[in-house]
C-alpha cells in the first residue's frame, strides 16, 4: 500500500505544479497587457522561472546512494516512468524541427513521424521487459552479462558513448539556440546557461533527479507545444482539436498547389531559379579560378567606393562571408546550387507518397533505421530500468508512447496549419506582408525576396527554416508574447530533459561500466557516487565545449546515431534475449561487421556521392544492421555453444518471477 | 517451481504474441507505406487516407499494440504461474 499512497503523492505534486504554471501564465500575460512588460522581461521570468524550478526538484532528489543515484532507486511508476520517458526522448528537433520538416518535405517527412514512434512497439515487446528482469545499471552490464567478458562491455561502452555524445552536443547547441533567440543573449552565453540548466538536474541526485525533473519538463513542454495549435485550429476552423481539424488545411494545400502549377507567374520565377542554378553550375566547374575572381571582385568594389559610403558594411560582410577556400567554395556553391535546383522545381503534392521506387525504398530504410535506432538508443532503453517491475516495464513504454503521441500526433497539424498560412502570402503586395514575417525575416527564419520584380509574393520566392512553423505559430495565432515566450520554454524544457538523460548514460557508461567494472572493481559505493557526479561535470562541460564551435556537421551527426545504433546495439540486444544459442564470437563478430559496414557506407555516401538503391546517408544502417544479424547467427552457429550458466541466465530473464543471479544488485 | 516444459511452453506462446504484433507492427507502417498512392485515393474528413496513416493512424495502432502485448502478457504470466510476486 506504500507505493499506492506514493503514486497518490506524486500525482498530488505535480497537479499543483501544472496548476502553478498556468498561473504564471495567466499573471504574465495580465502583466504583458495591463504593465506592457517587455518582451526581454518575459524571457527571463521563463528561462530563469524554469530552471529553478527544475534546480528546486534537482535538490530536492539529491542523493549519494548507489541505486538512486543510477536507477532512481527503481521505484518510479510506470505512468511517472512514460512522462520521462517522452521528455527524456523527444529533443529539440522533435519540439522545434519536427513540424517544420513535415511542412517542407511532406509525405517524405512521415519517416520522422513513424520511424521515432514505432520504435516503442519494438523496445515493449523484445527488449525492455527483459532488460529490467535483468535489473542491472547500463546496457554493457547486459552485454557483459550475456555475452561473458569484457570484450562485450567495451564494445557497448563505445557504442554508447559515440552515439549519445553526438546527440548530446546537439542538444546543447538547441539550448544555446534558444537561449539566444529568447533573451537576443550571444550563443556561447546562451550554451553556458543551458549548461547550468543541465548540471541542476542531473548532478546532485543522479538519475533520480533527472527522473523528476523530466516529469516536470515534459508538462511544460506539451502544453507550450499544443496551445498555439489549438488556438490556430480554433481561428480555421471552429474546432479547438487541431489534431482531427487539421484535413482541412491538407485540402486547401492540395488544392492551391495544383493551381501555382501552371501559374505564369509562378513559372516565370522557376525559370529565375533555374538560371542561378546554372550560373552556380558553371562558377562550380571553373573552379578554383571563379573562387579567385569572385573575391578580387568583391575587393576592387570595396575599393572604388569612398571611405564613408553606407554601402561598404555590405560588401565588408559579403567578404567576411566568402568561402575561405576553393574547397569551402566548393560545399557551399553545391549546396546553394541543390538550393535553387529544388525551387526552380514546381511544387509537389503534400500527401503524394515518392513516386519512384528508389524514392520509396530510402523511406521504408530510413523508418526502419529509425525505429530499430530509437529501440538501441541507450538513454532511452535506460529508463526502464527505473521501473519497480517487469510487470510496469510493459506498460511504461506504453505510458511513453501515450505521451510522445500527444506530441507526435499534434506536429502533422502544425505543418498543416503552417504551410496554409505560408500559402496565404502568395498573391500578396509585398508592402502587406504581415508583421510575423518582417520579425522572422530579421532571423532568417523566412526568406521572401522579389525575383521578378512584380511587387506581389510567388510561392517560389518564400524560403523557409523548418524552426519557423512552430516557433511563428502564436504570433500567426494572434496570440500574445507570453504564449510565444512559453513555447521557447518548452524547447527549452525539450532540449534541458534530453541532454540531461543522455549526460547521466556517457557518465554512467564511464564511471560504471569503464572505471569501476573495468579498471578498478574495488571501490566504496559512495566513492563511485561521487566519481559518477564528477564525470557528469566533465562530460557536461565537454559537452558544451564542443557545441559552441557550432559545426555544421552535428545536425547530421544525430540522424546517423540511429543507424548506428540500429546496425550496432539493436541486433545483440535482441539476439541475446531471443536467441538463446547466441554466443560472444557471434555478437562481437556481428555488432564489428555491422558497425564497419554501416561507417563505410555513412563516408562513401556523404562524401563521395555513392548511392546504393537510393539509400541516402541518414539510412546508411540499412545494409549493416541485416548484416549484423547475419554474421552474427552464422558465426554463433559454427562456434561452440554459450556455457551451461549463460543459458540459465538467458532462461532466467525470460519470465518475469524471481530474481535473476548474475545480475544481482549489490 | 518452474519446470524446464513450462518455461518452454510459456516462450512459445510470448513468441507467438510477439510475432502476431510485429506483423500488425509492419502493416501498418511499411505495407501502407507501400500502398499509400492507393490509399490516399480515399480521403476521410479531408484526410487522404495513405497520408493520414502515416501522420496518425499507424501511430495510433503502435500504442495500441503496446497495451495489448502488456495485457496478453499478463494474462499468459498469471496461466503459467511466472508473474511477478
Amino acid at each position: 500500500m506504500a507505493e499506492r499512497s506514493f503514486v497518490e503523492r506524486l500525482k498530488k505534486v505535480y497537479a499543483i505544479y501544472t496548476g502553478g504554471l498556468i498561473l504564471l501564465l495567466l499573471l504574465l500575460y495580465i502583466g504583458e497587457k495591463l504593465f506592457n512588460l517587455s518582451p526581454t522581461f518575459i524571457g527571463y521570468v521563463f528561462l530563469f522561472g524554469t530552471i529553478a524550478v527544475y534546480a528546486i526538484i534537482g535538490i530536492i532528489s539529491r542523493t549519494g546512494q548507489l541505486a538512486e543515484y543510477y536507477v532512481a532507486g527503481r521505484r518510479v511508476p510506470a505512468i511517472f516512468n512514460g512522462m520521462a520517458t517522452a521528455a527524456d526522448w523527444m529533443s529539440a528537433a522533435s519540439f522545434i524541427g519536427m513540424a517544420g520538416a513535415l511542412a517542407l518535405q511532406g509525405y517524405n517527412g512521415l519517416a520522422f513521424i513513424m520511424g521515432w514512434t514505432g520504435g516503442y512497439v519494438l523496445l515493449g515487446v523484445l527488449i525492455a521487459p527483459y532488460l529490467r528482469k535483468f535489473g542491472a545499471y547500463t546496457i554493457p552490464d547486459f552485454l557483459d552479462a550475456r555475452y561473458g567478458g569484457k570484450i562485450p562491455r567495451i564494445v557497448g561502452i563505445l557504442a554508447t558513448i559515440i552515439v549519445s555524445f553526438t546527440y548530446l552536443v546537439a542538444q546543447i547547441t538547441g539550448v544555446g539556440i534558444i537561449a539566444s533567440r529568447l533573451l537576443g543573449l550571444p550563443f556561447e552565453i546562451g550554451v553556458f546557461v543551458g549548461l547550468a540548466g543541465i548540471l541542476v538536474c542531473s548532478f546532485l541526485g543522479g538519475m533520480r533527479a533527472v527522473t523528476w525533473t523530466q516529469v516536470a519538463q515534459y508538462i511544460v513542454l506539451i502544453i507550450a507545444y499544443l496551445i498555439p495549435v489549438t488556438v490556430l485550429s480554433l481561428k480555421y476552423t471552429g474546432n479547438p482539436i487541431s489534431q482531427i481539424s487539421y484535413g482541412f488545411a491538407l485540402q486547401g494545400i492540395e488544392q492551391k498547389f495544383a493551381q501555382l502549377k501552371g501559374d505564369p507567374k509562378e513559372i516565370e520565377v522557376r525559370e529565375i531559379h533555374k538560371r542561378k542554378a546554372e550560373e552556380l553550375k558553371a562558377k562550380i566547374e571553373a573552379l578554383p579560378t571563379s573562387w579567385e575572381q569572385g573575391k578580387l571582385e568583391l575587393e576592387n568594389k570595396l575599393n572604388t567606393l569612398p571611405p564613408n559610403d553606407p554601402k561598404r558594411a555590405e560588401i565588408e560582410k559579403q567578404i567576411k562571408d566568402y568561402p575561405k577556400s576553393p574547397q569551402e567554395a566548393k560545399e557551399k556553391w553545391t549546396e546553394a546550387m541543390k538550393k535553387t535546383q529544388e525551387a526552380s522545381k514546381p511544387p509537389k503534392s503534400y500527401v503524394a507518397p515518392p513516386s519512384d521506387a528508389k524514392g520509396m525504398f530510402n523511406f521504408l530504410a530510413l523508418t526502419l533505421m529509425l525505429m530499430l535506432g530509437t529501440a538501441g538508443l541507450p538513454h532511452v532503453i535506460m529508463r526502464f530500468y527505473t521501473t519497480p517491475t517487469v510487470r510496469e516495464a510493459r506498460t511504461s513504454a506504453g505510458w511513453a508512447l501515450f505521451f510522445i503521441l500527444l506530441l507526435y500526433i499534434t506536429a502533422p497539424a502544425y505543418a498543416a496549419f503552417g504551410s496554409y498560412e505560408m500559402l496565404n502570402l502568395v498573391g500578396k503586395a509585398f508592402d502587406q506582408l504581415p508583421d510575423w514575417v518582417q520579425k522572422w525575416a530579421k532571423v532568417n527564419l523566412i526568406t521572401i525576396r522579389d525575383l521578378n520584380l512584380d511587387g506581389i509574393v510567388q510561392f517560389a520566392e518564400i524560403s523557409i527554416h523548418p524552426d519557423m512553423i512552430v516557433l511563428a505559430t502564436p504570433e500567426i495565432a494572434g496570440l500574445p508574447y507570453v504564449i510565444a515566450g512559453f513555447v521557447a520554454a518548452g524547447g527549452l524544457a525539450a532540449a534541458l530533459s534530453t541532454a540531461d538523460g543522455l549526460i547521466i548514460t556517457i557518465s554512467n557508461a564511464i564511471s560504471h561500466d569503464l572505471y569501476y567494472k573495468i579498471i578498478n572493481p574495488n571501490l566504496a559505493p559512495s566513492t563511485r557516487v561521487k566519481i559518477g557526479k564528477a564525470l557528469l561535470l566533465i562530460v557536461a562541460l565537454f559537452g558544451a565545449y564542443v557545441a559552441s564551435f557550432r559545426l555544421a556537421i552535428i545536425v547530421e551527426l544525430v540522424a546517423w546515431a540511429f543507424s548506428l545504433a540500429a546496425a550496432s546495439l539493436f541486433p545483440v540486444l535482441v539476439l541475446g534475449i531471443w536467441d538463446k544459442r547466441m554466443n560472444k564470437q557471434g555478437a562481437v563478430a556481428g555488432i564489428i561487421v555491422g558497425l564497419g559496414v554501416t561507417m563505410v557506407y555513412l563516408y562513401l555516401s556523404r562524401f563521395k556521392g555513392v548511392a546504393l538503391f537510393g539509400i541516402k546517408p541518414i539510412a546508411a544502417g540499412i545494409f549493416g544492421m541485416p548484416l549484423n544479424f547475419l554474421v552474427a547467427l552464422i558465426v554463433s552457429r559454427f562456434t561452440t555453444p554459450p556455457p551451461q550458466n549463460i543459458q540459465e541466465f538467458v532462461d532466467n530473464i525470460r519470465y518475469p518471477k524471481g530474481a535473476v543471479k548474475a545480475g544481482a544488485e549489490e | 517451481m518452474i519446470t524446464k516444459e513450462k518455461l518452454q511452453d510459456y516462450w512459445r506462446e510470448n513468441r507467438r504474441l510477439m510475432m502476431i504484433v510485429l506483423l500488425v507492427w509492419a502493416l501498418v507502417s511499411y505495407g501502407a507505406a507501400l500502398i499509400s498512392g492507393i490509399l490516399n485515393k480515399i480521403v476521410i474528413f479531408g484526410f487522404p487516407l495513405g497520408y493520414y496513416m502515416g501522420s496518425q493512424g499507424a501511430l495510433i495502432v503502435f500504442l495500441l499494440l503496446i497495451i495489448f502485448y502488456a495485457r496478453r502478457m499478463d494474462e499468459i504470466d498469471r496461466k503459467y504461474g511466472v508473474e511477478e510476486d
